[in-house]
């Protein structure tokens, strides 16, 4: 009695009028204006001298920042791992809480972000600053007091204070949203706990992974005002070298080219992630 | 029913990416009518009423309301309103706002709408329900408030697109008594969407069965059944025996390898033709003195009845039987004259009727299927 | 082991907030020392509310985040729209991916691009500040135009896409239809997008810093110079102030806005919104079996 015939596609229905175009014109524009133009003056700037003529100057002066690039890449690198190694165990705790108390733990992870990230890296600095918080209270329980600021596991300090929520929200998302038969399946397959997490649940939350190891990572080794403050202007990584260029006009196309190639490194290192979670299921830590 | 045509549809068209839905449709639609069109998914029946209520411009022919040419008209201008497959009420609005919504477009006094909304309500047996916000109501109560939102214009038609799609049975069931009083209270035109042939038979004054695009049949309900004029519509209508066979002269047909009387004429002598034999119009007999003889390979207990597939030299037929038959028992069947409808052949011919590989189970797991409907 | 997880989570929430904290305990402070609390005073606040600088940036904060928001809602709001009626799926999609282009580049690069942009046309028309307070609103509805769209657009998507002509049938016109039906029904979104554009243009530093000119400074750029100079605790206490007023406001949107739905459950709008971004880039990466990027 049935008769098995592909209903019709439903794509067929809705046409694009004139209007949706015009409807979406304003925007159109000014994504074209603000969004790609400026990204071909970026392009435009790092291979043009100050006149305006065309050189491979900016591009090959960047031998000189080799050594921000790679002190930069790496402190990011290790901002990012320790944030996945302090936040994966907190959002799996946390993903084990009731939901209520859920809800209170991720609000106040949460806080913090709004509050502006200049005010939450100067309240660091206050606490860290040799005339600091901290060394006066080390100092009156008797201790020596410690020099932080100014030092490199500082501005790590400063970028894993700053970015460990962004780390935390995505897995914990994930894992709260895990299908709970997924665990429960695992166990009667015979798995202990540790397996359990290390089997299922960890390769189940590459996405929330991924999405953390990006929101982690892009913004460390673009910052400028972290190094400066809690780096005691010691550190000079990638954003404070472009903030630098940028101070004169002289130097944009300089600047210009080093914003690029963090542009070209950024897409690269999502594009292996991505690729990683593709070939193994799982990102391995 | 009154005679007038209210709407005509002629040599109507229509293909989405190539794909064609509706081939060259004819209909007339008289006025005060309950018409439904009936078919499975994808058959072209929601198109046609798209059309109809402006949703839709057909590729070629033509759609005439009341003998004028309405092709070019907005839905927003067209005397008909309709009631949409879940509704489509609007979630910002309350009940008594949902309803009033066509009356403050066209600025109808605050009293009169008052006044007419309750009047409305009342119909719809929703009383008091006027602040409720629809998203709080039932299923059959959304349903009521559709049908209150479309009526309270009073459209020469009303249009409704599966309207009982996303009911349970029993409220269902209730519903199509509701809705058939309501058109007759109302005089309004109703056409009518659906797939479930049971709805089509009892609700309409005219069935339109549709498969492919094209327009199998229109007829009465009692036509539709009685006198498929396919092997399709034989098979969508209610369960069908349909076999190959031939016509031998006016009034005798041959199939299963014995001839039949019969109260068809009017074909080519040795015409080929497909034979419906409903299975409630089968008699079991004792096999000595059945006109066919066959081996019962199951029996199914529905209630009232019991469904027995037979099997006679290969082919399965369905029988109903109020008497139980035992599995593996050899019966004969006995036919009457006027249990035998003769058709021509036709491009479904062979691909129904046999009920060998039939059974309940399948039936229900095809059915979600029928249900999605081709938006 | 539930205890030793809970330990866990306590002791990382009580280092995010210690140094807030202290610094809020210090803008109290009767001498300018950051290390030891000599004795409560309102001094900072007063030196604070004696500075005209810090009346006009925020003043000027307000004025770009409601600007910006206004527009960037604005326009959003129609591309959303447009996009919902646009049947060319890779145009939609061409249009989306380069809309999220500023959520996902660092700010910095979509700071300077923009920078560079306006240095050049405003150099190419002679014009003496080539950064002013509309090159920072331009930069600002950029950046805001993404998360408008993206809280706006799926309420399209959610709406029975048989209101609109539910709407007609009743005899709207279609202009009619889309303020009468589908505007109350996306309104929960847009009022989102809007408030999370608000408070994302006032907590922005690192764009509006290349993109701002000397005569018009906004808080977080006038916070940022005030750090350049020695330490003093007038800088906590306009950072207090300004993390009470992100509670109330928070609280605010909050209690206001939980009938709107579940974005504004979520109140670190541009990790969740980045964030989903990012799942479905997975999720699509994933789903093409290895056709990264």
């Amino acid at each position: 009695m049935t008769i098995s015939k592909k209903p019709p596609a439903a794509k067929g229905r809705i046409k694009s009028s004139p209007f949706a175009y015009l409807a979406a014109s304003p925007h159109l524009v000014w994504t074209v204006l603000f969004i790609a133009a400026p990204l071909v003056f970026v392009l435009y700037y790092a291979f043009t001298t100050a006149d305006g003529s065309f050189t491979w100057d900016n591009i090959l002066a960047l031998s000189e920042h080799t050594e921000t690039f790679i002190l930069s890449l790496s402190m990011s690198v290790i901002a990012t791992v320790l944030c996945l190694l302090i936040g994966y165990p907190l959002a799996y705790c946390i993903a084990k809480l009731s939901p209520k108390a859920q809800k209170i733990a991720i609000l106040l992870l949460m806080l913090p972000m709004w509050m502006n990230l200049l005010i939450r890296t100067y309240s660091m600095m206050a606490i860290l600053d040799d005339g600091g918080f901290l060394n006066h209270f080390l100092m009156a329980l008797g201790f020596e007091p410690v020099h932080i600021v100014g030092t490199a596991p500082a501005v790590i300090f400063g970028m894993v204070y700053n970015f460990l929520p962004y780390m935390v929200l995505p897995i914990h998302s994930v894992i709260s949203k895990m299908d709970h038969r997924y665990i429960e399946a695992a166990h009667d397959l015979g798995c202990n706990s540790l397996h359990t997490l290390g089997r299922v649940i960890l390769p189940l939350s590459t996405s929330g992974i991924i999405s953390g190891v990006t929101m982690v990572f892009v913004p460390s080794i673009s910052t400028f005002y972290i190094s400066q403050k809690l780096g005691g202007g010691t550190f000079d990584l990638i954003g404070d070298t472009i903030e630098r260029q940028f101070q004169n006009p002289s130097t944009y196309n300089v600047g210009a080219s080093i914003s690029l190639v963090m542009m070209i490194l950024i897409l690269l290192s999502m594009a292996v992630m991505n690729r990683f979670s593709d070939d193994e299921g799982t990102v391995i830590v | 029913m009154n005679q007038n045509i209210l709407i005509q549809l002629k040599n109507i068209s229509k293909s989405f990416d190539g794909e064609v839905i509706l081939d060259k449709i004819n209909l007339d639609i008289h006025d005060k009518e309950f018409i439904t069109l009936l078919g499975p998914s994808g058959c072209g029946k929601t198109t046609t009423l798209r059309i109809i209520g402006g949703f839709e411009t057909p590729d070629e022919g033509e759609v005439l309301f009341d003998g004028k040419l309405t092709n070019d008209i907005p839905a927003y201008q067209r005397p008909v309103n309709t009631v949409f497959q879940k509704y489509a009420l609007f979630p910002h609005l309350n009940v008594f706002e949902n309803i009033a919504f066509g009356l403050r477009l066209k600025h109808v006094p605050e009293k009169d709408i008052v006044s007419q909304v309750k009047d409305m309500l009342a119909m719809v047996n929703l009383k008091g329900f006027e602040h409720r916000k629809v998203t709080t109501l039932s299923g059959g109560q959304q349903q009521r408030v559709a049908i209150a939102r479309a009526l309270i214009n009073h459209p020469k038609v009303l249009l409704l697109d599966e309207p009982l799609g996303a009911l349970d049975l029993k409220l269902r069931k209730d519903m199509q008594v509701e809705l058939k009083n309501m058109q007759k209270r109302t005089g309004i035109t109703f056409i009518y969407v659906t797939h479930d042939q049971e709805e089509a038979l009892s609700m309409s004054d005219t069935v339109v069965v549709m498969s492919d695009g094209c327009i199998q049949q229109i007829g009465t309900p009692t036509d539709i059944y009685n006198e498929p004029v396919n092997a399709f519509v034989a098979d969508f209508i209610g369960e069908s025996n349909i076999l190959a066979g031939t016509m031998l002269e006016d009034y005798r047909a041959r199939f299963s390898g014995q001839t039949f009387q019969c109260l068809d004429a009017g074909f080519d002598k040795n015409e080929p033709v497909d034979i419906v034999v409903r299975p409630e119009d089968v008699d079991v007999v004792a096999p000595e003195k059945g006109m066919l003889k066959g081996t019962v390979t199951s029996v199914t207990f529905k209630g009232d009845y019991y469904e027995i597939i037979v099997d006679v030299c290969g082919f399965k037929w369905m029988i109903e039987t109020s008497d139980y038959v035992a599995p593996d028992a050899v019966i004969g069947l006995h036919i009457e004259p006027d249990a035998i409808h003769i058709m021509k052949k036709s491009v479904y011919s062979g691909r129904f009727g046999d009920y060998s590989s039939f059974s309940d189970e399948l039936e229900r797991l095809s059915e979600p299927e029928m249900e999605e409907e081709e938006a | 082991m539930k205890i030793l997880s809970r330990s866990y989570i306590a002791l990382i929430i009580a280092i995010l907030y210690i140094p807030i904290l202290v610094l809020m305990l210090f803008s109290f402070n009767s001498t300018n020392n950051t290390g030891v609390f000599t004795g409560f005073s309102t001094y900072w606040y007063e030196e604070l509310f004696r500075s005209a600088e810090t009346f006009t940036a925020l003043k000027n904060t307000l004025i770009l985040a409601v600007s910006s928001a206004v527009i960037s809602t604005l326009i959003g709001t129609a591309a959303s729209l447009g996009l919902h009626r646009m049947r060319s799926k890779f145009l939609r999609g061409a249009i989306v991916s380069v809309t999220n282009i500023p959520m996902m580049n660092p700010d910095i690069v979509t700071g300077i691009s923009m920078m560079l942009l306006f240095v050049f046309v405003g150099t190419r028309l002679g014009s003496a500040d080539k950064l002013n307070f509309w090159t920072l609103l331009i930069a600002h509805v950029t950046f805001n135009l993404p998360y408008v769209i993206l809280n706006v657009t799926p309420k399209f998507r959610q709406m029975d896409k048989h209101l609109p002509e539910a709407a007609l049938d009743l005899g709207c016109t279609p202009v009619q239809s889309f303020f009468k039906v589908e505007l109350p029904n996306v309104m929960p979104g847009i009022v989102t997008g809007f408030i999370m554009a608000f408070t994302l243009s006032l907590d922005d530093f690192v764009i509006s810093y290349f993109c701002a000119g000397s005569d018009f400074q906004t808080l977080p750029i006038l916070i940022y110079s005030m750090t350049k100079k020695e330490v003093k605790p007038d800088i906590y206490a306009l950072s207090t102030l300004m993390i009470i007023a992100v509670l109330t406001l928070l609280i605010l949107t909050n209690l206001t806005g939980d009938r709107d739905g579940k974005n504004s459950k979520n109140p670190d709008w541009r990790s969740h919104m980045r964030q989903r971004v990012q799942e479905r880039r997975a999720h699509r990466t994933a789903g093409k079996g290895g056709d990264a990027k």
